[in-house]
């Protein structure tokens, strides 16, 4: 068996932007993501960050195949399901599940919390009636609930027990990948370190694997073994957390990393923030060229602007970064920054 | 936004077809043989065949629509001869919906402007005021305008109005414009025998509206861009106003469109009562008497004159929603 | 003379349920120019109390007591047309949602002009000539196209810059902000933060951030209190918080914090969820989620008192003092996990 449990291939989702009074034609495409490439080795945790409209999530329902991919090849254990159809795709969709952001809305309010879990459990006919009540009751003790509220409504509960419902939905079928999306950035602090102990705890106990999406660097750096930063549907930079939080090399990724809230006064009042012009450009009609040059401080006319870079291992242990001008070292000030340009030779 | 309402008005172009062919199918091919009711009882087969032949009805169904189509397009809708004559009386159809359309017009836009003068402060008051008497009196209100039947409040205001109190005509019409000589017109005498009939056609919409807009106001109140215009400063006419009017009554304006089209259907009964000579009163007579091409010209009528409304409302609705303009 | 001082404040709602004792003994006050975090999670009372001292309550509903100066005059007692005259004006607020708060059916010019007119006798050209200088401060680029659009053609991050622009427009001597990065993410949350502290040394307001997160108190507070089931539970500067924090259930709060700057395996979790106002725990709030609770925490609501010998630093426990230092020791050497 091996050790990549999910491998992604240049994976492309384009929208389509019609236009037409009567007949629609396709006038352009909302690029959300535009060819990411990465693997999830299993039993790990990869962290996904950037800012809203990245792309992550998006790429995440491409992953469970909730929307059809525009082109790439995603391949699961060795077998790619992005050709799949519908009925060979169904015993994978056990393998695969997935957490939501907002433990209010993806809960259906009139079913009890006994069917929302045993939901998955019914659909793949796994044991009978009581088999699956058995099993619910199972899953809600393991992730903190009491298992005798079986029968009550989504809204008896708090919005961080309704995350562990949303939890236990996802472990009900064994899965192997459980993809988070944001699972925690609807939740009050005290709450969220229970959720991320939580899935902790269960990745060890149950060998999961996990892809975290987040757009919190503190909780994407404490919950992952590797980090993926996303810019306008491109992967920028992936790396070990360590590497990446530490040796960080490309310049949104610094950028990012140095607005992070630190709670401590004095570091916080002392660091120097790396500020970007405007707004993220519209995936509509991306830049040229390294689709980050129009807010980059190292842009280098005539090549950042020309050259799309690729995501290629630039240093020791797999980290990759697509970047023409990559940081020579970490901290550094905006105008250090700016100032240290020199082709790159690698 | 030219776009918008160039596919708006593209859009409402194929529902008139649509809604005429439909009226087409329903009203000449599927009852009883119309050419039976052309040539008379006692004709011969042959006497069959000669008027089938005449009026066309002999050729397939799709060329019969299309003259149809074309006649109505080429002559205007409301053209002497774009829907022919009635069995009836040999009246051409343009003239009753030229006699009769503004009778009918009179009393639902009458009737919407009543509805909604009643139903505006109404269901503001009782939204300001939740739980309050008066809100509990408009519940109650409510309660008897969706529960009452038009037929039986206007037997009701008739009795006691006009019978017993004398204070309006029972049954009669009065012209704005040009009444025929003898008969009263002009428009005080035109409001004065329509007020019975707009309370009672507008009773049912205005019970409903207090409804709708006082949840549509109570909904926006609680909305956080009023409270941001409180903590503006702004006194409370201004966030009432300003703030909450404009968007509370957004989705009431929609509303308005699809109501006055269903009031359309509910004026039968209210011009019956009153006997008042509009549309629905035509429509129920040629029923009556079997006169398919008025029935069916009133309906295809009807439905154009709702097709152009709602257009409208769509298209000032795009002009007071910012949001829209980008769809 | 502080420029806004609270005392006692207190905030009872009547619910269908019964009352709720959203806001119960708040005090604190804020200087010129300083900037004071009240930190709390949901449900603690934080934006309740703000909205208290605005005068936003549902009138219907909610019953206020105590004292709120602003400048010598209480703002809970004046006459609602003076009130009128200072919100907007004097005090300015900003709100946690951006996508929700800017009305949608008005140009965010139309917004900046109302807010302006609402409080000075100026013209509309001279009220729209504010609203750009105010929209360009803020950041906002092509300010001079994009004062005719509408809200719904802004991004979250802009509209909350424009939100700012419309507290800052009459040049407030004081800004309540509730919660106004929640929404956004890291890099706009930071740019917000960022402009927020440029703005106040240039017009030299103060600020009351209502925030969750520890992380924003400490890049731009300079006092803070830390609210907990309706109460304030703790109350220092921003140095004395970060260093000696003196009660359970704020080390609980930092400790559930995972950050950039320190490495643990598991974080520090205050168990439970927070209390209800609507029946809330007898005797200190906390004790039911705190591991060091005592027979006393259970029947005897502790003061707020002075804690570690600091003037300025007040909290709400009844643990002895050498608890609570061993526990901080344990704290500076970053073992946040151990603590709670």
């Amino acid at each position: 068996m091996s050790d990549d449990l999910l491998v992604v291939e240049g994976l492309k989702k384009h929208f389509p932007v019609t236009r037409g009074i009567v007949f629609q034609r396709q006038v352009a495409a909302v690029k959300a993501v535009d060819g990411v490439s990465f693997t999830v080795k299993r039993g790990e945790t990869l962290g996904v960050v950037g800012e809203s409209g990245c792309g992550k999530s998006t790429m995440a329902r491409c992953i469970m195949r909730l929307i059809e991919p525009t082109a790439g090849r995603v391949e699961f254990e060795g077998r790619e399901i992005t050709g799949l159809s519908r009925h060979d795709l169904r015993p994978l969709r056990r393998e695969m599940m997935m957490v939501l952001q907002d433990p209010y809305a993806s809960l259906n309010p009139r079913k009890r919390v006994g069917s929302i879990v045993g939901e998955a459990l019914e659909v793949h006919r796994l044991g009978t009636a009581a088999e699956i009540k058995k099993r619910v009751q199972e899953l809600l003790d393991i992730v903190g609930l009491n298992p005798e509220h079986y029968n009550r409504f989504p809204h008896e509960f708090s919005g961080g027990q309704r995350q562990r419902i949303g939890v236990a939905r996802a472990l009900a079928v064994n899965p192997k990948l459980i993809v988070c999306d944001e699972p925690v950035s609807a939740l009050d602090v005290s709450v969220q370190a229970q959720i991320l102990n939580l899935l902790k705890d269960l990745q060890q106990e149950f060998g999961l694997t996990y892809i975290f999406i987040a757009h919190d660097l503190n909780v994407v750096r404490h919950i992952s073994d590797r980090v993926m930063v996303m810019y306008l549907g491109h992967a920028v930079e992936l790396a070990g957390k360590e590497t990446l939080y530490h040796h960080p090399l490309h310049p949104y990724t610094g950028a990012l990393l140095s607005a992070v809230p630190v709670p401590n006064p004095e570091a916080a009042r002392s660091r120097q923030q790396i500020l970007l012009e405007g707004d993220v450009p519209s995936p509509i009609n991306p830049p040229s060229g390294c689709w980050f040059h129009t807010r980059c401080p190292r842009h280098h006319p005539g090549v950042c602007d020309v050259l799309e870079p690729q995501l290629a291992a630039r240093a020791v242990g797999g980290h990759e970064v697509a970047c023409h001008y990559p940081l020579e070292r970490w901290p550094m000030s905006a105008a250090e920054l700016a100032g240290s340009l020199r082709p790159d030779a690698a | 936004m030219t776009r918008y309402v160039i596919r708006r008005i593209l859009w409402a172009l194929v529902l008139f077809v649509v809604v005429t062919f439909v009226s087409y199918v329903i009203f000449f091919l599927i009852p009883a043989d119309p050419v039976k009711l052309f040539a008379g009882r006692q004709a011969t087969a042959e006497d069959l065949a000669r008027a089938a032949h005449y009026y066309g009805l002999d050729q397939p169904f799709y060329v019969q629509y299309w003259k149809f189509l074309s006649r109505l397009v080429a002559n205007g809708i409301i053209g002497k001869h774009a829907m022919g004559f009635s069995y009836a009386n040999r009246q051409w159809i343009s003239h009753v919906i030229k006699d009769r359309a503004p009778v009918t017009a009179s009393l639902v836009f009458g009737g919407a402007v009543f509805w909604m003068l009643i139903s505006v402060p109404i269901g503001i008051l009782s939204a300001l005021r939740p739980r309050s008497l008066a809100d509990r009196g408009a519940t109650i209100f409510v309660f008897i305008g969706i529960s009452a039947h038009p037929v039986f409040l206007a037997l009701i205001f008739l009795y006691i109005f006009g019978y017993k109190l004398q204070l309006f005509p029972i049954g009669s019409y009065a012209d704005f414009f040009n009444p025929p000589e003898g008969q009263p017109g002009g428009p005080i005498q035109w409001a004065w025998h329509m007020f019975l009939p707009w309370c009672t056609f507008a009773i049912l919409f205005a019970a409903l509206y207090v409804r709708m807009i006082r949840a549509s106001v109570i909904e926006t109140m609680s909305e956080d861009y009023v409270r941001t215009a409180r903590a503006k400063g702004a006194p409370e006419w201004i966030v009432m106003r300003s703030h909450i009017l404009r968007n509370a009554l957004l989705p009431i304006v929609t509303m308005l469109g699809m109501d006055i089209a269903l009031g359309m259907g509910g004026a039968v009964f209210t011009e019956s009562v009153y006997s008042l000579p509009g549309l629905g009163q035509a429509v129920v007579q040629s029923l009556e008497t079997f006169d398919l091409p008025v029935t069916m010209g009133v309906v295809v009528f009807a439905t154009t004159a709702v097709l152009i409304v709602n257009l409208i409302v769509d298209i000032l609705y795009a002009f007071i929603d910012p949001r829209i303009k980008l769809a | 003379m502080a420029l806004l001082d609270v005392k006692d404040l207190r905030t009872t709602f009547r619910t269908d349920d019964g009352l709720v004792k959203a806001v119960e003994g708040v005090s604190f006050s804020v200087e010129p120019g300083q900037t004071l975090g009240i930190v709390g999670e949901s449900g603690s009372g934080k934006s309740v109390t703000c909205l208290t001292i605005m005068g936003l309550n549902d009138r219907r509903s909610a019953v206020t007591t105590g004292e709120a100066f602003f400048k010598g005059d209480d703002l809970l007692t004046m006459p609602s047309s003076k009130l009128r005259s200072i919100r907007g004006n004097e005090i300015a607020m900003i709100f946690q949602d951006p996508m929700t708060s800017l009305n949608p059916v008005h140009t965010i010019g139309w917004q900046l002009v109302e807010a302006v007119h609402l409080h000075q006798d100026v013209s509309r050209s001279q009220a729209r000539a504010s609203a750009l200088d105010v929209l360009k401060a803020v950041g906002i680029p092509r300010a001079d196209q994009r004062i005719d659009d509408y809200p719904h053609q802004f991004s979250g991050g802009m509209r909350q810059r424009v939100m700012i622009a419309m507290a800052l427009i009459n040049n407030p001597d004081l800004l309540l902000a509730d919660e106004p990065t929640n929404a956004l993410d890291v890099k706009p949350q930071a740019q917000i933060l960022k402009l927020m502290g440029t703005l106040q040394k240039e017009f030299g307001s103060a600020i009351v951030l209502i925030t969750h997160d520890l992380g924003v108190v400490a890049e731009i507070a300079d006092d803070v209190v830390v609210m907990y089931g309706a109460q304030v539970v703790e109350r220092a500067t921003v140095n004395e918080l970060f260093a000696r924090p003196s009660m359970p259930y704020t080390w609980g709060l930092l400790g559930s914090l995972p950050r950039i700057d320190h490495d643990v395996e598991r974080l520090a979790q205050i168990p439970g969820s927070p209390p209800s106002l609507l029946n809330p725990p007898t005797g200190c709030r906390f004790h039911p989620r705190c591991k060091y609770a005592m027979s006393i925490c259970q029947s005897v609501m502790p003061e707020l008192l002075a804690a570690g010998g600091s003037a300025t630093h007040l909290s709400r426990c009844h643990l002895d003092q050498a608890t609570r230092d061993a526990e901080i020791k344990k704290l500076e050497s970053g073992h946040f996990a151990e603590v709670t």
